[in-house]
């Protein structure tokens, strides 16, 4: 299992991080090669840090923030949507699945809607299999 | 004179209430009857006129978490739930309370909350959140972001069968559990009842219950919530189908003697125009028709909103009124036969139909009521004086938010923020405090790590290896410490890591467990107030995030668990020295405005004793409410007013400038600078302060519409209320009178409701009607927006003999003056069919109120107004009266159009706000603030203009951005924005976060 290709999320403190306690509180699996990085914001999120999680060896990343209109820093999460869809065109030149990166809005009360996006992502990176630079 | 105090009810209005006067040091004790606080919140998914959330600015000191969690985690308040009054005695400033607290049969410090009672309980029922909409255990948590935690056994549908006790591990069901008395002893109380829906199953023609997929906007609302059932999207109960068509049927226990509910319950035309509107965005195609009486859209923003669905979310209003509801045997469609106002029958059908319920008092309110000896209304809600919205009839008590009148959340959370104003005035005096140093370490030392691992009731057992992971970090030599902490409580986790912090004189600390957020969070305050100033604390959940979601598999848990400490640890290791910041406040707040607003804000600060300049445009205090005689209940303004003049007159904290103009407000919260002009002064004065509130007011409207200035017979309706108050003769006399609403409101250049016209026009038929009764009054309306109580006094009217007629904005009146003055008004009766010509003697216009802030005002203090001139407020939800920049707040008309009720309250909340803004007299700067490292900089600005809160600014002679940290909430959006990585955050810099990313991956 622990071979499974790795997955880095980026989850923002104040909804999705909190979103994702409230999965555990449900017991909601899934899959560990989910790592996530907490971040003040998605806002903060740069296109560098999900180059380096690929270079890192990671087939898949993660972004997560608070819905639109409820970003605790007024708008960060749309600054994030706006960059990772200017990203996700130019991975496709660089030869990466645009799949590869995703980019959602989980609430600090969406435990179960964490844990779909989740298990979703790892299908998904399971159906493109390991990222190989 | 720090006194205890009890809030009761735990929704919006009491964790608002709560939350402000524990910010000022008061223990608060938050009493709920239910097994959990929130009230209704955590059934709202989006709320308009936002469709989003944003509930958590209103937290005093945002960015915060939800108010639920602030609450749950804020030291002063502690949290009563499922329990209830029993007895009060005493007095204003002494009240000796008994409380019952009802058993949950769990014990919520042994609760692991690992779920297995639930998965052996055998008896299922309808889940009460969400109105049935869900099933549940017997033992059950009441929904998935509950606090307190815990669960709890219902004993009504408990079968006492003992599964849940024999798979419990850490023995924490006691199903004898019998109920407990408590007392209190408190100085005031605030009561925060809130609301309950009205149950529709009393409305049988409506056929919910009976019919599947006819539902209550209550359960509605869960459907379009992301963790409802069908996870937001609209989805039928009878087959799973996505709906097309839903038919929403408003003022269902509402407006409707028939079943005695009399008053309008305010809310339900926006919550049906947003739920509408949120389901027409998961659910293509969706087709939504609205059937009501008036659409009551008289909020900020509210009727801009309310065309928004009409062109952008294919919602169609249809006035109108159900006759009969049928559901369709094969289809379980819904077919609907309803009457237009031109008196044709009309079916058609729906695949759902939503009923939008009213508010009434919740259960159990008329008993506490009576516990206390506090008034109700005839309604059974709390009754108050119009001029003092938030006292009850025991002083010492006071009442906010839906259990005083059915009302939506923004004026919820500005009501209970005056109440809280009432309960510090009773107590409160500011003091300055001396700013005491904090203990730091010396720059050249290596920082002295630990790492907690929080073990909450024993539950990572069998789910990490916790020697492992002791053993790999214990052999770390850059790690001082590595414990395992065994807690059951939250307290007792902050308590004992605080001990190991001064004890191992610790500089950075990983909490690396169960409840990393609520520990770290009150870790972070108590060692920004302790002398262990300088330790960071950093958290990463491995329980949640961990232990609990790989249940069954030790080995990939720990592993996962390894990783993530090894790259949270870097970040918090590898960071440079940094002191984090703090600022002196000033405590004189700056009120602009003379009016009642000004008024009631200055004197409740200045009660509070925070010094307070307040400055007047004219000659003269009182504003508006100079001319105001009276209101449509009746009540006197003018003594009221009196009242507050000579309070501000002879209140020594408060300095007056009058024939005064703020010119300019600089600088930044805590340390404003701000430019007065006084006339006939020969320099400009500047006031130093730390917070400010506008109150600089509104005015009627000046119009040209229907002929007005042409004859002296057509006047508006504040003129006619004089002309009324002044016992005119014309009018005693006067055979017929036509009033025209929404003049200038409602349209293309106006497009905002002035909320307060339709009320006035009853108002003053009503005392035309009481002087002379024989006068015929037409008022020619396009909806009668006599939301809440009012409604009794639009019947009243309509009883006496007032005749409302509706208008459509196509088919507008039309007045002709005579050469003689005389005047003709033609406007189309649908009822009727026909044009109606009327000759009156009086013709008076509602023309709205408008704001007296402007374009050029906005500028010179820093603030934003929006198209229609009013003040954009930082979240109109939850923040409504505090502007985008901290520290600056508005109240009264330059809010929005507002009766005095609410700008009493408005002055009030505002006052509140800036108060606990100011308390503390020193505030320390959030954590994670942005930096530059000049040498990088190029001075491009990018980073500015990324900044939400105007904390960068470009230093022109040097060409390098700076940080403005008194404004820098540490977002890190600057951080992504700049290319040249010069600008960074303190502790998450570039590095660290690619260090940590590579950690992970190892």
């Amino acid at each position: 299992m622990n071979d499974k290709p790795k997955i880095v999320g980026f989850l923002c403190n104040w909804c999705s991080y909190e979103g994702a306690d409230r999965a555990g509180e449900a017991r909601l699996k899934y899959p560990a090669n989910l790592r996530t990085v907490r971040v003040m914001c998605s806002g903060r999120v740069e296109p560098e840090f999900v180059i380096q999680a690929f270079r890192e060896g990671a087939s898949g990343v993660l972004i997560l923030g608070c819905h639109p209109g409820d970003c605790h820093y007024k708008a960060g999460n749309y600054k994030a949507k706006r960059r990772i869809d200017l990203l996700r065109n130019m991975l496709d030149q660089f030869g990466i699945e645009r799949e590869r990166v995703r980019l959602d809005w989980v609430a600090a009360s969406e435990g179960e809607k964490f844990a779909k996006v989740a298990n979703e992502m790892a299908e998904t990176i399971d159906r493109l299999g390991p990222l190989k630079l | 004179m720090k006194k205890e105090i009890l809030v009761i009810g735990g929704g919006i209005a009491g964790m608002q209430s709560a939350l402000l006067l524990a910010e000022k040091g008061h223990k608060v004790y938050l009493m709920e009857n239910t097994p959990a606080i929130g009230g209704y919140f955590p059934l709202l998914d989006r709320q308009f006129p936002t469709n989003s959330c944003g509930v958590c600015f209103m937290s005093p000191k945002p960015p915060a978490y939800c108010p639920i969690y602030e609450t749950d985690f804020h030291e002063n308040i502690e949290l009563l739930t499922c329990s209830e009054l029993k007895e009060v005695k005493g007095e204003a400033g002494n009240f000796e309370v008994t409380y019952v607290k009802k058993p949950k049969y769990v014990d919520i410090e042994k609760c692991n909350l690992c779920g297995k009672c639930k998965d052996a309980c055998p008896v299922v029922v309808d889940r009460e959140f969400g109105d049935g909409l869900e099933k549940r255990k017997a033992i059950y948590i009441p929904f998935i972001q509950a606090i307190p935690r815990s669960y709890l056994i219902d004993m009504e549908t408990c079968t006492k069968c003992g599964n849940c006790l024999r798979v419990c591990e850490p023995n924490a069901i006691d199903l004898e559990e019998q109920e407990q008395e408590g007392k209190l002893n408190v100085g005031a109380i605030i009561l925060g009842f809130g609301f309950e829906p009205y149950n529709a199953k009393a409305k049988g023609e409506y056929g919910v219950g009976r019919y599947k997929n006819v539902l209550t906007s209550i359960q509605f609302e869960r459907i379009l919530s992301y963790s409802g059932p069908s996870l937001g999207i609209p989805r039928r109960p009878s087959d799973g189908k996505e709906a097309k068509k839903i038919a929403f049927i408003q003022c269902v226990g509402s407006r409707d003697i028939a079943c005695n509910q009399e008053y309008c319950s305010t809310v339900c035309c926006m919550y049906a125009t947003k739920q509408a509107m949120v389901a027409r965005r998961r659910s293509e195609d969706l087709e939504s028709v609205v059937f009501y009486m008036d659409i009551r859209t008289m909020g900020k923003d509210y009727e801009r909103y309310y065309e928004k669905a009409k062109s952008d979310y294919n919602v169609r209003y249809e006035r109108s009124a159900i006759s009969l509801i049928r559901e369709l045997q094969q289809t379980k469609n819904l077919l609907i036969t309803y009457g237009t106002e031109t008196g044709e029958l009309i079916d058609e059908e729906f695949d759902m139909v939503v009923l939008s319920v009213g508010f009434v008092p919740p259960e159990g309110s008329d008993k506490s009521a009576e516990i206390m000896g506090i008034k109700l209304n005839e309604y059974g809600f709390c009754e108050t004086e119009e001029m003092n919205p938030t006292a009850t009839s025991v002083p010492g008590i006071f009442v906010a938010g839906a259990f005083r009148e059915p009302r939506d959340i923004p004026e919820t959370v500005v009501e209970a923020s005056s109440a809280a104003a009432d309960v510090s005035q009773m107590f409160d005096k500011f003091e300055k405090k001396e700013i005491g140093s904090k203990s730091e370490f010396p720059a050249d030392a290596k920082p002295n790590v630990a790492v907690f691992m929080c073990d909450y009731k024993g539950a990572f057992k069998d789910k990490l290896d916790i020697d492992t992971i002791l053993g790999y970090f214990g052999k770390k030599s850059n790690i001082k410490m590595v414990e395992k902490l065994d807690v059951t409580s939250l307290k007792e986790s902050v308590n004992k890591i605080i001990a190991k912090i001064d004890e191992g004189k610790l500089h950075r600390v990983l909490l690396a467990g169960y409840r990393g957020l609520a520990i770290s969070k009150l870790l972070k305050e108590r060692s920004a107030k302790v002398a262990s100033g300088s330790c960071i604390v950093e958290h990463v959940n491995l329980g949640e995030q961990c232990a609990d979601v790989h249940i069954g598999n030790v080995k990939v848990a720990t592993d996962k668990a390894l990783r993530l400490i090894d790259a949270y640890l870097k970040m918090l290791v590898k960071d440079e020295l940094f002191e984090r910041g703090a600022k002196v406040l000033n405590s004189r707040v700056l009120v602009v405005g003379g009016g009642l607003t000004g008024l009631v804000s200055s004197l409740t600060l200045a009660k509070e004793g925070l010094d307070v300049t307040l400055i007047e445009k004219s000659d003269k205090l009182g504003g508006n409410a100079l001319t105001a005689h009276y209101t449509i209940f009746g009540s006197e303004p003018q003594p009221l007013l009196k009242k507050l003049i000579e309070g501000v007159k002879s209140n020594d904290k408060i300095e007056i400038l009058m024939k005064s103009e703020l010119k300019q407000t600089k600088g930044t919260w805590g340390s404003f600078k701000s430019i007065v002009s006084t006339e006939g002064a020969e320099e400009d004065k500047e006031i130093e302060h730390g917070a400010v509130i506008y109150a600089i007011g509104g005015r009627e409207v000046k119009t040209e519409e229907y002929s007005y200035g042409k004859s002296p017979r057509i006047v508006t309706q504040k003129e006619f209320e004089n002309m009324l108050a002044n016992k005119d003769e014309k009018i005693s006399k006067a055979k017929n009178v036509v009033m025209i609403q929404c003049v200038g409101s409602r349209e293309e250049n106006r497009p905002y409701c002035s909320r307060v016209c339709c009320a006035h026009a009853v108002k003053n038929a009503l005392k035309l009607k009481e002087v002379n009764p024989d006068a015929r009054i037409f008022v020619l309306n396009r909806d009668i927006r006599t939301y809440g109580y009012m409604e009794k006094k639009y019947l009243e009217a309509r009883d006496n003999g007032v005749i409302f007629v509706r208008y459509e904005l196509t088919n507008k009146p039309e007045v002709k003056v005579a050469n003689g003055g005389d005047l003709t008004v033609t406007f189309h009766d649908s009822l009727v069919g026909d044009d109606i010509n009327l000759e009156p003697d009086f013709l008076v216009l509602s023309v709205g109120i408008e704001s007296n802030a402007d374009c050029g005002f906005a500028e010179a203090t820093g603030t934003i107004i929006n198209e229609d001139g009013f003040f954009v407020e930082a979240n109109p939800k939850a923040a409504p009266l505090d502007s985008i920049s901290k520290g600056k707040y508005f109240a009264g008309l330059c809010h929005s159009p507002n009766f005095i009720t609410d700008s009493i309250n408005q002055g009030k909340a505002a006052a509140e706000r800036a108060a606990v803004l100011l308390w503390e007299g020193v505030q320390a700067f959030p954590e994670n603030q942005a930096f530059v490292i000049e040498e990088l900089c190029a001075g491009c600005g990018l980073c500015v203009a990324a900044c939400p809160y105007d904390a960068r600014v470009l230093d022109e002679k040097l060409k390098v951005a700076k940080v403005i940290l008194d404004l820098c909430e540490g977002c890190g959006t600057c951080v992504s924005t700049c290319p040249n990585s010069a600008c960074q955050q303190i502790n998450l810099k570039d590095t660290q976060m690619l260090d940590m990313i590579q950690l992970m991956l190892d």
